[in-house]
C-alpha cells in the first residue's frame, strides 16, 4: 500500500505536468471496477476515458479499479483493453463497475495487407500472420528466423550458422526457374529490394528482431497480386513494434548464450592416414608424414558467447505515442575469429491531430554492424589438412609461425598448390565489414473531414545503406606471402543504396445498411526507385602499396531500377456473410523495353463465411467456417537484370586487351540483349476453408493451389548468330506449382492457471516443368543443368520437363557383389561403351515434397514452456564432402599427404576419375525431423518494491535432428552439401524486465 | 485554421507526387556499359570496338584471365576452353594422330581423340559457338562501319579510309570463321550483317553455297585490305586473304566435289610473292617472342601473359603437354593433359629438329589413353621463353599465361598447299619448284642441313601428307588433312586409340563432319542434323 501511494504520489504531479488540460477541468470524480465477464476476476491494465478524449484516460490497478476526473460536460466514459470489445457507459453516478468480455481475438485481429488493412474475418486471400507470441524463441540474430516453420508453405532454410547468415525462403515453392525465388519484404510500408549490402551477410539482419510486432505473409495471389510485378513468390509483410500511448512503459530484456558445434565431419585420424600412406603410399610420400595428432577441426571451432540487449521506451506524450528501443547484439561465431557487433536503435511515433483525423505514423530503424568475417575457407581446410601435422612450426615463424607445406624451389618457399594451414587462414588478417543501413517511412493518413469514409493516405519511405570494409590479410600470412617484396592484400570495397519509396492512396468505406452491403475501395499510385553505387577499387598490399595494374576500368557503377504502379482495391460485403474482392495493379518497370515495360496484373476472390448462414447460426460447436476461393495473376521482374533489354557496349579490362602493332587495345564487345523481355506471370488458384470448434479452442485452415507460372525468365540458347551471346534472357516456358496447406490450432486446456496451446502445420507441394522450348516438347531439348558440384566441373541438377526443378541428374553408380560401389562404373544407359551426358538420368529432387511444423507451449500459473519442431520429407542431398574428399588421392595427394572424409573407408575409392563425383552413389535422403528450440519460462513476479516484472527463461535451439542422412546437416538448400558452415546448438538465457 | 493545415498538406503531397512522377521516368541507362551510339561517334571507338573483333579469337571474356566471358556456362562450364583456338585446337587435333587428352572429367575434350561425339559435345558445341560469337561482332562492325553511318556521325577523309579496312577486315575475319564452320560442320546456318539482331531464325547453307560465299568475300575484300605487310602487326593483309584462298582451294574436292588446285596454285604463288621468308630456325616459330617472326607469319593470334590474358591458346598448349616442367616450358607447370601417339612419333627421323618432343618420363607406346599422363611422348614445340632463353617479356608474376602467339598462317603451310596442288595435277606451278619449296622446310628442320633433303622421285602426295605433319603438327590442320587423303576415319591410317580401341580402329565416315550441337536444333527449327548424328 504504501508503494502504491508513493507511485500515485510521484505519478500525480508528473501527469499534472502532462495534462494541463485537466487542470482545467473543475469536472467529477467517478470511481468503479472493471471485472473479465468471463468469471469475475478483476481487470487490471484497462483504458477508462471520456469520449472522444481517449488521450485523457485512466488506467485499472491490479485489483481493476479506476479512478478518473473528468469534466462536466463528459457524459460518457469508454473502457478499453486490448484483447476485449469496448465498451461504453453514460456516467449517471461516481461508480461505475462494469465487466467487459474478451473478444474473438482471432477474428477481430486486424491484419497488415497492401496498401491498408482488413479484418481477418473478412479476409478472401491466403494470408497468415505470425505475431510475437508465436515466435520462434532463444538467440535470433535474423529475423525472418522468427516464422521458421510457423507457416504452413513457407519454408525458411538459414544459409549456414554464420552469426547474422541470411535465409533461402520459399513460399508455395517458389515461382520461377532462373529469375529469383525470394518474397518480397515489405517493412513497415518500405519493399526492400533483395541485393545484398557489402558486408554484411543478410540485408534482413539489419532489422532487430526485437522490434517486430508481426510478420504477414501473403501467400496467394488475391493478396498479393496488389503488389504486381514483384508478387509472384509471395509478400512478407513485417511490422514493427508502435508505441500504444498512455503510461510510460520500460522494457529490458536480454539474452545471452553459449553456441557449440554439435558434430564434426567425420575424416580419418592421424593414426588412419599414417597407415594409409605406409601402406599405399609412395617414399616421398611417406617422408610427408608428419608426428602429430591434430584434430583440425577441433582447432577451427569453438564455443562461442553471444549477447543481444535491448530496451525499449514505450508510452505517450499528449497526442504522440511513441516507442524508442535500442539495442545491442555482439555475437561470437562458432568458427574462430568470427564475429558480428550490431548497434541498432528504432524510434516509431504516431500522433493524431484534428481530431484523429489526421493519423502519422513515423517509423525510423537504424543499425551499425561491425563484423568480422572468419575465412570459410578453414572449414574445407579442417576436413582436408593432413591430421599428423602440427599447427604451429616449431622451427621458424615464418607464415604467421603456422606449419605449411613447403616446397623448397618456389620463390616464396610454399608449395604453392598445396591446401594451407586452417588455423593460418583464420588468423591470416582482418576482414572486417562495417555496414550501416536506415530504413524509414512517414506516413500521413488523413479521414475527410467533409466525407469521413474517405481516406488520403500519403507514405514516403527510405532505405539507405552504406555497405564497406577492408579485408586485410598480414604479408607474412601463406596465402600473402610474396618473396622479397611487399605481399598480402589490404583491399577496400564500398558500396550505397538509395532506395525511396513513394505512395498515395485513396480509401473509400461505406456501410450500405439500406442493402445490406459494405464497399471498401482503395485506389493510388506507388513510386519505387532503387539506386545503387558500387565502387572499384584497385587491390593493394597490406603495407598499401598498389598492385600495379589493378587499376579499374571504371571508378564505380551506379545501378539503377524504377517502379511505377497503379492500383487498386474494391472489398464488396453482403450481409456480412458474402464478400468480394477484386484488385488490379499497373505496373512500370525499367527493366523492359519500350513496348514491354507496362504490366497488368488482376485478381478476384470470394469468401463465404457459412457459419453465418442460418443452418450453422446455432450450432455452437462450430464456431466458424468460411470458405475462400481466388484467382489472380501476379508478375515477377526480379533476378534479371537491368538492362537485359537495351542494346550496349562492354569495355574490355586491361587483362583482356588486343594486340594491334605494338599497343593494346581495350575492346568494346556489345552485350547479348532481347528487346521483347517481359515479366514473367504466375496464375494463382486458390480455394481454401477456415473453420473453428468449440469456440474457436480448435481453429485453422486449408488451402489448395495451383499456381502456374508462364512466359518464365529463362536463359534459353539463341539461334547460333542471331545475337551476341549464345544464351539470351527470354520469356520461354512453363511451370507450375500444385499444393495442399493445412494449419490446425488447438487449445487443450484453457483454464485461469494452465493454458496449453498446440498447432500444426504441413504443406505438400509438387513442382513440375512443363515447358522449356520456343516449340514445345522438342526432342533435341534435354534441359538445362545447374548447380555445381564441388571437386569436378559439373553440374547436381537438370532442370527438365516433366520433372520438378533441381532433378538430380547423375549417372547410375554400378555396385560390385560385396554391395560397395565400383569407382568410375556407370550404368552405360545408351550401350554405347562410352560414359558421357547421353548416361545421366533423372532421379531424386532436391526440393522436399512435404513439411511440417509443430509448436507447443504451456503456461502454469507462472511458468511456461514449449517447443518447436520441424520435418522436412522427400528432399534429396548430393553429400559433396563425401565425393569430394572421401577418396584416397585426397590422402596420397601429389605434392603433399592430407586427410579424407571417412567415407573412404567404405568405398575404398582412390581418386583417380573426377567422373565419380557425378554418381548418384552419394545422393542421400535429406529427410529430417528437427527440434529448433524447446524452452522452459519462469514469471518471478513483481520485485524491485512492485516496480518491475520480471520473467526468465532457458531456451535450448538446435536441440536435435533425427535424419537418414550422413553429413553434418540434412538441411542444404541449394541440395548440394559443400562445406557449410555447422549450424551449432545453442543455450539461452533469457532475461525480461518490465518496468 | 484546421482545413488550412490541411489543404498545405495535400498541396505537399501532390507537388511532390507530380514532381516525382515526373522527373523520374522508367527510361534507364546503365553508367558504364554505353550505346552504339556512344562507342562509334568517333573513329578511335571504332578502333576499339575492331579490338574485340579481332579479340574474340584471342580471349575467352572481358576480364584478363576469367570472367565476363563471351561463351556463356551452359555452352562451356569452363571459361577457359572457351576461346577460339582452344575449340578449334581440339576438334582438329585431339581427334588426330597428333593428340590425345589424359582427363575425362565434365570440361575435358570427352570422345574426341576416342571419335565418339555427339550433338551434345560440349567441346563441339563450343567451338560451334565462338566461331557464330566472332561471326555476330563481324556483323555488327560492318553494319556499323557502313559508308551510311561514317557519313551521318561526321567521319570522313582518312580516318574513314582507315575504317573502311577496318571493315574489310571484319569480313575477312567472317570468311575465316565460315570456313572453320563449313570444314567443320559442313551445312552450318547463315548470318550476315542483313540479318538484324535478336530477330528471326537463320538458314541452313549447304556446304558447296557456303564454298561459293566465303570465296567470294575473299576475292570482294583483297583490294579493300592493305598491301601484305604493311598492316599492325594483329591485323590481316591481302596476303591473309590469299593464305585462306589457297588453304580452301586445296579442300575444294571436299567441301565442293569440285577439285581446284590450279586456284590453289594461284594464291599460293601471290602469297609467296609478297616477300615472305621462312625464319631462319624451325624451333624459334613458337616461343614468347614470336612476334618478331613477320618474316614468314601471315597472321598470327597474338597472346600476351600480361595483356591478353585467357586460360585457352597458347596456353594451353604450354602448359597442357604432359610432364614438361616449369623449367622447361616457361610457365608454371604441366597440366598432364596433352600427349602424342606413337604413330605422330614414327614419322620423324631423328636428325629431324621439328620433332620437339618432351621425353623424359615419358613412355613412347600410347597403351593408356585415360588417366595415365606419361603414356605417349609430350611436346615443347610451344614454350612461353625467348629465343635468348629469357623469360617473356610481358610475363605475368604467376607464370599463368602465355606470350607465344599463334600463326593461323604462315609461309610453311603455303609452300606444303603449293607443292601438293602440284601433285595433284594443278597448273601454273611445277615440282622442281614444289621440291624446292620442301627441301627449304626440310633442310631447316634439320638445323640447316641438306641431309634431310629429298629427291623428286621421293616427293609424292603420301609424302606431303606426312610432311605437312611433321612441319605443321599442333597448329590445327591434321584433320583437315586426313580428311583430303580419306585417312581420318577409315582403316587406311590407324593410330592409338583412333575409334577408341588401342591399336586404333575405322570409324562411321559421318565423323567427317561434326555434329550441329544440339543446342542449335532447339533454337532453331530451320536446321537439319548433319547425316548420321
Amino acid at each position: 500500500m504504501i508503494t502504491k501511494r508513493l507511485l500515485t504520489g510521484m505519478l500525480i504531479p508528473f501527469m499534472l505536468l502532462l495534462f494541463p488540460a485537466i487542470l482545467f477541468s473543475q469536472g467529477k470524480t467517478i470511481s468503479g471496477k472493471v471485472t473479465d465477464a468471463k468469471d469475475g476476476s478483476p481487470l487490471s491494465g484497462v483504458t477508462v476515458a471520456p469520449k472522444g478524449f481517449s488521450n485523457r484516460g485512466a488506467v485499472t490497478g491490479t485489483d481493476g479499479s479506476f479512478k478518473i476526473s473528468v469534466g462536466a460536460d463528459v457524459s460518457t466514459l469508454v473502457f478499453s483493453s486490448i484483447g476485449f470489445d469496448a465498451k461504453e457507459t453514460a456516467i449517471t453516478g461516481n461508480t461505475i463497475s462494469i465487466s467487459l468480455s474478451a473478444v474473438n481475438l482471432a477474428l477481430n485481429e486486424v491484419v497488415v495487407v497492401g496498401y491498408g488493412t482488413a479484418k481477418k474475418k473478412d479476409l478472401t486471400g491466403a494470408i497468415t500472420t505470425v505475431g510475437t507470441k508465436d515466435f520462434q524463441k532463444g538467440n535470433i540474430t535474423t529475423p525472418e528466423q522468427l516464422i521458421a516453420g510457423k507457416v504452413a508453405g513457407v519454408s525458411v532454410i538459414s544459409n549456414s550458422g554464420q552469426p547474422g547468415a541470411g535465409s533461402t525462403i520459399r513460399i508455395r515453392g517458389g515461382s520461377s526457374l532462373t529469375a529469383s525465388n525470394d518474397p518480397l519484404f515489405v517493412i513497415d510500408g518500405v519493399p526492400l529490394d533483395n541485393a545484398a549490402i557489402s558486408g554484411a551477410g543478410n540485408p534482413l539482419s539489419f532489422i532487430n528482431a526485437n522490434d517486430i510486432e508481426s510478420f504477414t505473409v501473403l501467400k496467394d495471389a488475391s493478396a498479393a497480386a496488389i503488389y504486381g510485378t514483384r508478387a509472384s513468390n509471395g509478400v512478407i509483410i513485417i511490422t514493427t513494434k508502435k508505441g500504444k500511448g498512455g503510461k510510460l512503459k520500460v522494457s529490458f530484456n536480454s539474452v545471452n548464450s553459449l553456441s557449440s558445434v554439435i558434430k564434426n565431419v567425420d575424416v580419418l585420424s592421424a593414426g588412419q592416414v599414417s597407415t594409409i600412406v605406409n601402406t599405399n603410399g609412395t617414399a616421398a610420400q611417406k617422408a610427408m608424414l608428419g608426428t602429430a595428432n591434430t584434430n583440425w577441426q577441433d582447432q577451427i571451432y569453438r564455443t562461442a558467447f553471444a549477447t543481444d540487449n535491448n530496451i525499449s521506451i514505450s508510452g505517450g506524450i499528449k497526442n504522440l505515442p511513441y516507442r524508442i528501443s535500442i539495442g545491442y547484439q555482439n555475437i561470437d561465431g562458432v568458427l574462430k575469429t568470427d564475429n558480428l557487433e550490431k548497434e541498432s536503435a528504432a524510434i516509431a511515433i504516431n500522433p493524431t491531430f484534428f481530431d484523429n483525423h489526421l493519423k502519422v505514423d513515423i517509423n525510423l530503424k537504424g543499425s551499425m554492424e561491425t563484423a568480422r568475417f572468419a575465412n570459410q575457407g578453414a572449414i574445407g581446410a579442417a576436413i582436408s589438412f593432413d591430421p599428423t601435422q602440427p599447427v604451429y612450426n616449431p622451427k621458424s615463424n615464418r607464415f604467421n609461425g603456422y606449419y605449411e607445406w613447403l616446397d623448397p624451389t618456389t620463390p616464396t618457399g610454399l608449395n604453392t598448390v598445396a591446401g594451407k594451414n586452417p588455423v593460418g587462414l583464420l588468423n591470416a588478417g582482418l576482414n572486417k565489414g562495417t555496414p550501416e543501413r536506415s530504413i524509414g517511412n512517414i506516413q500521413l493518413d488523413y479521414k475527410f473531414h467533409f466525407l469521413p469514409e474517405l481516406h488520403a493516405v500519403l507514405n514516403m519511405g527510405y532505405d539507405v545503406a552504406t555497405g564497406k570494409g577492408t579485408n586485410y590479410v598480414n604479408d607474412s600470412a601463406a596465402t600473402g606471402y610474396v618473396a622479397g617484396g611487399l605481399g598480402g592484400s589490404n583491399n577496400h570495397y564500398k558500396q550505397t543504396q538509395t532506395n525511396t519509396v513513394f505512395d498515395f492512396y485513396l480509401n473509400y468505406v461505406k456501410d450500405l445498411t439500406s442493402v445490406k452491403s459494405r464497399v471498401d475501395v482503395t485506389a493510388g499510385y506507388s513510386y519505387n526507385d532503387y539506386l545503387y553505387k558500387y565502387y572499384n577499387y584497385a587491390s593493394y598490399t597490406a603495407a598499401g602499396v598498389k598492385y600495379p595494374g589493378t587499376d579499374p576500368t571504371y571508378p564505380f557503377d551506379k545501378p539503377e531500377h524504377t517502379l511505377l504502379s497503379y492500383f487498386g482495391r474494391a472489398v464488396y460485403s453482403f450481409e456480412d456473410k458474402y464478400l468480394l474482392t477484386g484488385t488490379i495493379r499497373r505496373d512500370g518497370s525499367s527493366r523492359f523495353g519500350p513496348d514491354h515495360k507496362w504490366g497488368l496484373f488482376p485478381s478476384l476472390a470470394f469468401a463465404w463465411k457459412i457459419k453465418d448462414e442460418p443452418f450453422l447460426k446455432n450450432i455452437s460447436a462450430v464456431s466458424d467456417l468460411k470458405l475462400r476461393a481466388g484467382y489472380g495473376i501476379t508478375g515477377q521482374q526480379d533476378g534479371i537484370a537491368n538492362f537485359a533489354y537495351l542494346a550496349s557496349y562492354n569495355l574490355s579490362n586491361v587483362g583482356a586487351a588486343y594486340q594491334f602493332g605494338s599497343t593494346y587495345y581495350q575492346g568494346y564487345r556489345p552485350s547479348g540483349y532481347n528487346p521483347n523481355i517481359k515479366w514473367e506471370q504466375t496464375a494463382t488458384t486458390n480455394i481454401a476453408l477456415d473453420y473453428g470448434f468449440l469456440n474457436n479452442r480448435i481453429s485453422g485452415s486449408i488451402d489448395f493451389y495451383y499456381k502456374k507460372t508462364s512466359d518464365l525468365l529463362n536463359s534459353i540458347p539463341a539461334p547460333a548468330g542471331t545475337n551476341f551471346s549464345a544464351y539470351i534472357l527470354s520469356n520461354v516456358g512453363d511451370m507450375n506449382n500444385k499444393g495442399v496447406e493445412f494449419s490446425i490450432n488447438v487449445e487443450p486446456v484453457r483454464t485461469k492457471d494452465f493454458t496449453w496451446d498446440v498447432s500444426f502445420n504441413a504443406t505438400y507441394n509438387k513442382n513440375t516443368i512443363t515447358n522449356l522450348t520456343v516449340l514445345p516438347d522438342d526432342p533435341n531439348y534435354i534441359g538445362f543443368p545447374s548447380t555445381n558440384i564441388n571437386g569436378v566441373q559439373g553440374f547436381a541438377f537438370l532442370n527438365a520437363v516433366g520433372t520438378p526443378k533441381s532433378t538430380f541428374y547423375l549417372y547410375k553408380q554400378v555396385y560390385g557383389k560385396d554391395g560397395k560401389p565400383i569407382e568410375g562404373l556407370f550404368d552405360d544407359k545408351n550401350r554405347d561403351g562410352i560414359i558421357n551426358e547421353n548416361d545421366k538420368y533423372k532421379g531424386k529432387q532436391a526440393d522436399p515434397k512435404t513439411f511440417f511444423g509443430f509448436s507447443t507451449s504451456a503456461n502454469y500459473k507462472r511458468w511456461n514452456a514449449g517447443f518447436v519442431l520441424r520435418a522436412s520429407f522427400g528432399n534429396y542431398v548430393y553429400n559433396n564432402i563425401y565425393s569430394n574428399n572421401g577418396r584416397l588421392n585426397q590422402v596420397l595427394g601429389s605434392t603433399t599427404t592430407g586427410n579424407a572424409s571417412a567415407n573412404y573407408l567404405e568405398t575404398g575409392f582412390k581418386g583417380t576419375t573426377d567422373q565419380e563425383l557425378l554418381s548418384d552413389y552419394y545422393l542421400q535422403n535429406g529427410s529430417f525431423l528437427r527440434m529448433d528450440n524447446a524452452g522452459v519460462g519462469f514469471n518471478f513476479g513483481k520485485i524491485f518494491k512492485n516496480t518491475a516484472n520480471l520473467r526468465g527463461s532457458i531456451t535450448a535451439q538446435n536441440v536435435f535432428v533425427i535424419t537418414k542422412y550422413k553429413g553434418l546437416d540434412p538441411e542444404v538448400s541449394s541440395g548440394v552439401d559443400n562445406t557449410i558452415y555447422p549450424r551449432p546448438r545453442i543455450l539461452a538465457l533469457g532475461i525480461n524486465l518490465d518496468f | 485554421m484546421k482545413h488550412t493545415h490541411f489543404k498545405i498538406l495535400t498541396a505537399a503531397a501532390m507537388a511532390i507526387l507530380a514532381t516525382t512522377a515526373c522527373t523520374k521516368k522508367l527510361d534507364l541507362s546503365p553508367t558504364n556499359d554505353i550505346t552504339a551510339a556512344i562507342v562509334y561517334n568517333n573513329p578511335a571507338g571504332y578502333k576499339q570496338a575492331l579490338a574485340k573483333v579481332y579479340g574474340a579469337m584471342a580471349l575467352t571474356g572481358n576480364t584478363g584471365g576469367v570472367g565476363s566471358a563471351d561463351i556463356p556456362s551452359q555452352i562451356l562450364s569452363d571459361e577457359g576452353n572457351s576461346d577460339f583456338l582452344r575449340g578449334f585446337w581440339y576438334l582438329q587435333t585431339l581427334s588426330t594422330d597428333e593428340a590425345g587428352w589424359t582427363y575425362h572429367g565434365n570440361t575435358d575434350p570427352l570422345g574426341i581423340h576416342q571419335m565418339s561425339w555427339s550433338s551434345i559435345n560440349q567441346t563441339v558445341a563450343g567451338a560451334y559457338y565462338r566461331s557464330y560469337f566472332q561471326i555476330a561482332l563481324c556483323n555488327d562492325f560492318i553494319r556499323e562501319a557502313s559508308d551510311g553511318n561514317l557519313g551521318s556521325r561526321g567521319i570522313t577523309g582518312a580516318s574513314a579510309d582507315s575504317i573502311r579496312k577496318y571493315k574489310a577486315e571484319a569480313r575477312y575475319l567472317r570468311a575465316f570463321q565460315y570456313w572453320v564452320l563449313m570444314d567443320m560442320f559442313a551445312n552450318p546456318p547463315m548470318v550476315t550483317e542483313a540479318t538484324p539482331i535478336a530477330s528471326g531464325l537463320p538458314k541452313q547453307i549447304a556446304r558447296k553455297d557456303l564454298f561459293t560465299y566465303v570465296e567470294s568475300e575473299l576475292l570482294a575484300v583483297q583490294a579493300d585490305l592493305l598491301p601484305a605487310k604493311t598492316n599492325e602487326y594483329g591485323r590481316v593483309d591481302q596476303a591473309a586473304a590469299w593464305a585462306l584462298l589457297a588453304r580452301i582451294y586445296l579442300n575444294a574436292g571436299i567441301y565442293t566435289g569440285t577439285t581446284r588446285y590450279t586456284d590453289c596454285i594461284t594464291y599460293c604463288n601471290k602469297a609467296i610473292n609478297a616477300g615472305y621468308t621462312l625464319h631462319s630456325k624451325y624451333a624459334e616459330l613458337m616461343l614468347a617472342d614470336n612476334n618478331l617472326n613477320t618474316d614468314e607469319f601471315i597472321f598470327a593470334i597474338p597472346y600476351d601473359g600480361t595483356h591478353t590474358q585467357n586460360w585457352g591458346g597458347t596456353t594451353t598448349l604450354v602448359h597442357g603437354p604432359a610432364g614438361v616442367p616449369a623449367s622447361v616450358s616457361g610457365l608454371s607447370g604441366s597440366w598432364g593433359c596433352i600427349r602424342v601417339t606413337q604413330q605422330l612419333v614414327g614419322l620423324f627421323d631423328a636428325n629431324d629438329m621439328r620433332g620437339q618432343f618432351y621425353t623424359s618420363g615419358q613412355n613412347l607406346i600410347m597403351a593408356n589413353l585415360l588417366d595415365v599422363s606419361t603414356d605417349g611422348y609430350s611436346s615443347s614445340k610451344f614454350r612461353n621463353v625467348t629465343r635468348s632463353g629469357g623469360p617473356a617479356p610481358n610475363k605475368d608474376p604467376a607464370g599463368n599465361w602465355s606470350d607465344v602467339d599463334f600463326p593461323l598462317f604462315r609461309l610453311g603451310e603455303v609452300y606444303l598447299n603449293y607443292a601438293e596442288a602440284v601433285l595433284r595435277g594443278g597448273t601454273g606451278g611445277d615440282v622442281a619448284t614444289a621440291l624446292g619449296y620442301v627441301n627449304k622446310l626440310r633442310t631447316r628442320g634439320y638445323n640447316n642441313s641438306t641431309s634431310g633433303n629429298i629427291t623428286s622421285s621421293a616427293l609424292t602426295t603420301d609424302f606431303i601428307l606426312d610432311e605437312r605433319a611433321r612441319e605443321l603438327f599442333w597448329e590445327g590442320l591434321r584433320r583437315t588433312d586426313l580428311i583430303r587423303y580419306n585417312k581420318f576415319t577409315t582403316a587406311a591410317y590407324l593410330w592409338a586409340w583412333k575409334g577408341g580401341v588401342v591399336n586404333g580402329t575405322a570409324v562411321d565416315s559421318k565423323y567427317n563432319i561434326f555434329p550441329i550441337p544440339s543446342t542449335d536444333l532447339t533454337a532453331n527449327p530451320n536446321l537439319v542434323q548433319n547425316p548420321g548424328y
